[in-house]
């Protein structure tokens, strides 16, 4: 592999695993905090998705699109929590399984009655439609401005969760959930904001992803299982873990699809199963 | 809220574990100001009973009033912010949180909009988490960690401050200290519950007390009547 072929495939890697941290990071923030297994979360990533092509036929604009998309998505994710969650959290795992399994269908039928069974493609807009020559090849402008605003998000992210009241809360309730209520404050506040954040995530990248793959019916459930490799690598309940963990398995994704082809599907899953091997908590996952 | 309502009154609270029938009818209260002692040995029902005005175990029988209103019913959050701080046994400290966000996370104005204790004021107190501010909860000492978790529970301004176990596994020179800083937080007219091992200081600092005996109460009285009475004390909490 010359270095211009490596140089892009770590620019793909690294551009999946910022797509993945957007549905890992709320995954991971919802069970580390909330205790609920989300299955749901990949048709979050979904409807996020078919919001973008529906919103993007209306105001034929990607950016109108996205920026009225979020917030239909945040309150989406608050009206689950409310009304299906909320019900959940003194409940056993299995019933968030169900549940949530449950939700899967569902979204997934309302969305065939919806927008029908057909694939979708939401163009790239034009100014980013071009590409940048790296060497003897190119590079799309798109996924490098797909990469730069995920950065964005995970910095501000990072800025939330480190910095403000409501990151404190949102750490504070993931080691002491009991102690943060204890202390007068409302944890079934927090947890509905916390949902309704990692819905608007995952419905992001849903979004900003309908460009480089097509839009179609259960394009959440593979991104669901890869998103709990991810976590699980990086320890549940971890958002640094998620970042680590979803930079991990893109790079290993891509490299894996151009340096052993014939085991490519494989390669995430032998990653976890050696990071399991070595740390079973997770890289950074808090051994209880 | 009626005002001259005590800040606490419990009546014929009875609390369950699973099928365990803990608390058997408690009845007490604390004025404005005033310092409780809740006394008796391992297992008869201290914690419990604190777990249950709080609402983190709701009593299955009986009332709770903070103030004059009924919050046997309510979620800890809306107790607690009625004006109640708890000082939980173990500390509970927020281990991945640092000095600083343990104590900013739950700061608020008190009941009636007063802001007496500011993280200045806590840091006054507490000399020695001013100098481990930026230290995460999991890296104090355990006297430490005790400090930091009367000063969060002071920085939601109370009226009623608990602590549990507050010197539980401190050396003698940080008991001294914890003792000191419970006096001084008493002066400022907060009202206390306590609950200790060492009789002495309870006896010294509380104007009344409490002993359980499985779960029911066997004396309710003032500290100077259970000081006068020796045998009271000796009988239900000696070992």
């Amino acid at each position: 592999m010359d270095f211009v072929t490596f140089l892009i495939q770590v620019l793909n890697g690294v551009q999946y695993g910022f797509t993945l941290f957007l549905v890992a990071s709320g995954l991971t923030l919802i069970f580390g905090i909330m205790g609920i297994i989300n299955l749901a979360h990949g048709a979050f990533y979904m409807i996020g998705a078919y919001i973008c092509f529906w919103l993007f036929g209306i105001t034929d604009s990607l950016l109108v699109a996205i920026m009225a998309g979020i917030p239909i998505m945040f309150v989406f994710g608050y009206a689950i929590e409310r009304l299906a969650i909320s019900v959940l959290y003194k409940r056993d795992h299995l019933y968030q399984v169900l549940m949530t399994y449950g939700l899967i269908l569902i979204l997934n039928e309302m969305q065939k009655i919806l927008w029908g069974s057909d694939f979708y493609s939401v163009p790239i807009p034009e100014v980013l439609s071009g590409s940048i020559p790296m060497g003897n090849q190119e590079y799309p402008v798109y996924r490098l401005f797909v990469s730069l605003v995920c950065m964005v998000v995970a910095a501000g992210m990072y800025v939330v969760i480190g910095k403000t009241k409501l990151g404190m809360m949102i750490r504070a309730g993931a080691s002491n959930r009991e102690m943060v209520q204890a202390l007068g404050i409302n944890i079934s506040r927090v947890f509905a904001v916390v949902f309704s954040l990692g819905a608007a995530l995952a419905g992001f990248s849903g979004m900003i992803d309908a460009p480089l793959s097509s839009v179609y019916p259960g394009m959440g459930n593979y991104i669901l299982i890869i998103s709990f490799v991810v976590i699980v690598i990086g320890g549940i309940g971890s958002v640094k873990g998620a970042f680590v963990g979803a930079m991990l398995v893109g790079l290993a994704d891509t490299f894996g699809k151009v340096l052993v082809p014939e085991f490519s599907s494989m390669v995430i899953y032998a990653l976890m199963a050696l990071v399991l091997l070595w740390r079973p908590q997770g890289l950074f996952g808090r051994v209880t | 809220m009626k005002a001259d309502a005590p800040i606490l009154e419990v009546s014929d609270m009875h609390t369950h574990y699973g099928a365990s029938h803990i608390l058997h009818g408690i009845d007490f209260s604390v004025a404005r100001g005033e310092c409780l002692s809740l006394m008796g040995r391992n297992g008869m029902g201290k914690t419990t009973t604190i777990r249950s005005i709080f609402g983190l175990t709701p009593p299955s029988k009986g009332e709770v009033r903070v103030f004059g209103n009924v919050v046997t019913a309510s979620a800890p959050h809306v107790i607690a912010r009625q004006g109640l701080g708890l000082v939980p046994e173990g500390r509970e400290i927020f281990a991945n949180l640092s000095v600083e966000e343990n104590l900013l996370m739950t700061a608020r104005a008190g009941r009636d909009g007063s802001n007496n204790w500011t993280l200045e004021r806590v840091l006054e107190t507490f000399p020695r988490l001013a100098e481990r501010l930026s230290n995460m909860g999991n890296h104090l000492s355990g006297g430490e960690q005790q400090m930091l978790a009367i000063g969060r529970a002071l920085m939601t301004n109370p009226d009623l401050l608990v602590l549990d176990e507050a010197t539980e596994g401190l050396a003698p020179l940080i008991r001294k200290e914890i003792w000191s800083v419970v006096r001084r937080i008493k002066e400022t007219g907060i009202a206390t519950i306590l609950v200790d091992k060492d009789v002495d200081a309870l006896l010294s600092v509380s104007d009344k007390c409490l002993i359980l005996v499985k779960g029911t109460a066997v004396f309710s009285g003032s500290s100077t009547e259970l000081a006068a009475n020796p045998d009271i004390h000796v009988q239900h909490l000696g070992v």
